[in-house]
């Protein structure tokens, strides 16, 4: 038997559970698909901490919870389209075990993941993600009396070091890569239409405090013996030491936009192309949130709503939210701008250093390639279970590569999934089968 | 004070052999950094522990119960559930 939806949403973020709650109020049939245990995204995971944001995060998860079929823990490694009556099929797949399902309509809610650049030091024990370690603490993570420094990119760095310091850890401190010139350009462009913003701003100065906020400087390296002990901050000029426990960094965020890509849809600039309906080039696909570009949760909420509305007919209550959605993109993108990448980072790994950790492919052995491809025949480079999802953006902007096309299954899968067929022939024909049984 | 939790049920799992409190709730990966245990070593022999913690870089990869290559930041602790590191 094959399972089957109106609509399919990919990701439990706050914009797939907008996307998902507002299509099954407006009458249609709804599964949500997400790989992690529990919905709410990397935004709305755990309970510690975050009390801005739990009241509008419950609302969402009661709307969703009697309406919509929720897979957690699956993970949707392939998709086809044409398969009988339905406008495409998703493979999922959860302890080597695979479940297909057909939908009427699709949103991608897929949400993103963090930049990472090679620096040397960067695979040491210690050293994680800044949301990454932000996760980690909200999945049980103790951190307390732990001296953290919080380096790279983004506004995501405040909020990591508000959240562990209320988890009892000292800041060392938070070192972000972007001049104070910029920084400050932006804080008063906030002031233009965006008071929440603000708020949401200085909520964060408020509990990092006291904590050194250095901008315009980066960690050029981590040391340590097995284990992260100390790192070394650079403004270009200056260099200084800071002992810590642990290191967290990350440089802004990139979107997850491989599922939209096997389906074909257009992607610019590394987000999904999308038209004001949140439709992307390819007729009854949707997509929401920081796929299609990094603004944050009030975004996602609109677009959600926006494309639940527009996949179940209601063009009339998704067009009321366009001006919203619209002043949050322009945002969006002032943020991004501020956050740009310094030329400087791309001269960090040294030869030696590890630039594709699943495969431990050092910087001095992708030089002289001309092309991702290249470096994948020659150096296995992307070659391991991640699939080129840390070294492709790295080495896109090393070497300014672009990343191939990816190619089914999305991630690493058990071979009996591999192996069971698609009901009907889906990839190769294009009959449209209208029998399901 | 800094942690209310609301359920703050705890159980055993066994990480490589050795029993190990978990709060309800600890991810898998969380686990393993909380042991002091390692999650890998890579091809040429360092040693790595979880990066990303959201199911992109596969840094957290290790064998639960009969299962080989799980990405245990996305798999929560059950009780007397099998966990092996590299």
């Amino acid at each position: 038997m094959t399972e089957s939806f109106d609509l399919i949403v990919v990701g439990a973020g706050p914009g797939g559970l907008a996307a998902a709650a507002t299509a099954a109020e407006a009458g249609m049939r709804v599964c949500i698909v997400d790989d992690n245990p529990t919905c709410g995204g990397q935004i709305w995971r755990g309970t510690a901490g975050e009390e801005s944001t739990k009241g509008t995060a419950t609302k969402w998860l009661e709307r969703v919870r009697d309406r919509v079929s929720v897979r957690s823990g699956w993970t949707a490694v392939d998709s086809v389209t044409g398969l009988g009556k339905w406008r495409g099929t998703l493979r999922t797949e959860r302890d080597a075990q695979t479940r297909d399902i057909c939908y009427s309509a699709l949103v991608l809610a897929t949400g993103a993941r963090e930049l990472f650049l090679p620096f040397p030091g960067w695979t040491l024990p210690g050293v994680y993600g800044a949301g990454g370690l932000q996760a980690f603490v909200k999945s049980g993570l103790d951190v307390s009396g732990k001296r953290i420094v919080v380096a790279g990119t983004g506004p995501l760095l405040l909020a990591v070091s508000a959240g562990l310091t209320y988890a009892g850890a000292r800041i060392v401190a938070i070192v972000e890569q972007a001049p104070l010139s910029r920084l400050a350009r932006f804080s008063l462009s906030l002031l233009w239409g965006h008071a929440g913003k603000l708020i949401e701003g200085a909520g964060y100065g408020w509990s990092t405090r006291g904590i050194p906020y250095l901008t315009g400087e980066w960690v050029n390296e981590a040391s340590g013996d097995g284990h992260v002990q100390s790192v070394t901050v650079t403004s270009g000029s200056r260099v200084r030491d800071f002992k810590t426990d642990m290191l967290a960094i990350g440089f802004h965020l990139i979107a997850n936009i491989e599922l939209a890509r096997l389906l074909n849809c257009v992607v610019e600039t590394g987000f999904v192309c999308v038209d004001s309906m949140q439709q992307t080039s390819v007729k009854g696909i949707y997509c929401v949130g920081e796929a299609t570009g990094i603004g944050g949760i009030e975004k996602a909420l609109l677009e959600g709503q926006i494309a639940g509305f527009a996949a179940a007919g209601r063009l009339d209550r998704a067009k009321e939210m366009a001006a919203a959605r619209d002043r949050r993109m322009r945002f969006a993108r002032r943020l991004n701008s501020t956050f740009a990448l310094r030329t400087e980072l791309r001269t960090l790994a040294r030869d030696e250093t590890i630039v594709c950790r699943c495969e431990d492919v050092p910087n001095g052995s992708l030089r002289d390639c001309r092309t991702w491809r290249e470096a994948k025949l020659h150096t296995r480079c992307g070659m391991g279970p991640c699939q080129g999802r840390i070294c492709g953006p790295a080495t896109q902007f090393l070497y300014g590569w672009d990343s191939p096309q990816p190619r089914p299954p999305l991630f690493p899968t058990d071979v009996s999934v591999l192996a069971e067929q698609w009901k009907e022939d889906a990839r190769s024909s294009g009959i449209m089968a209208t029998t399901e049984s | 004070m800094h942690h209310e939790q609301v359920m703050d049920t705890c159980f055993s799992i066994t990480m490589n052999g050795k029993s190990l409190q978990v709060r309800a709730g600890t991810t898998v990966a969380v686990a393993i950094v909380q042991s002091g245990s390692l999650s890998r070593h890579s091809v040429l022999g360092e040693p790595r522990q979880p990066l990303c913690g959201m199911g992109i870089c596969y840094e957290c990869r290790a064998q639960i119960d009969d299962l080989l290559h799980q990405k245990t930041c996305q798999i929560l602790c059950r009780p007397g559930m099998k966990v092996a590191t590299e």
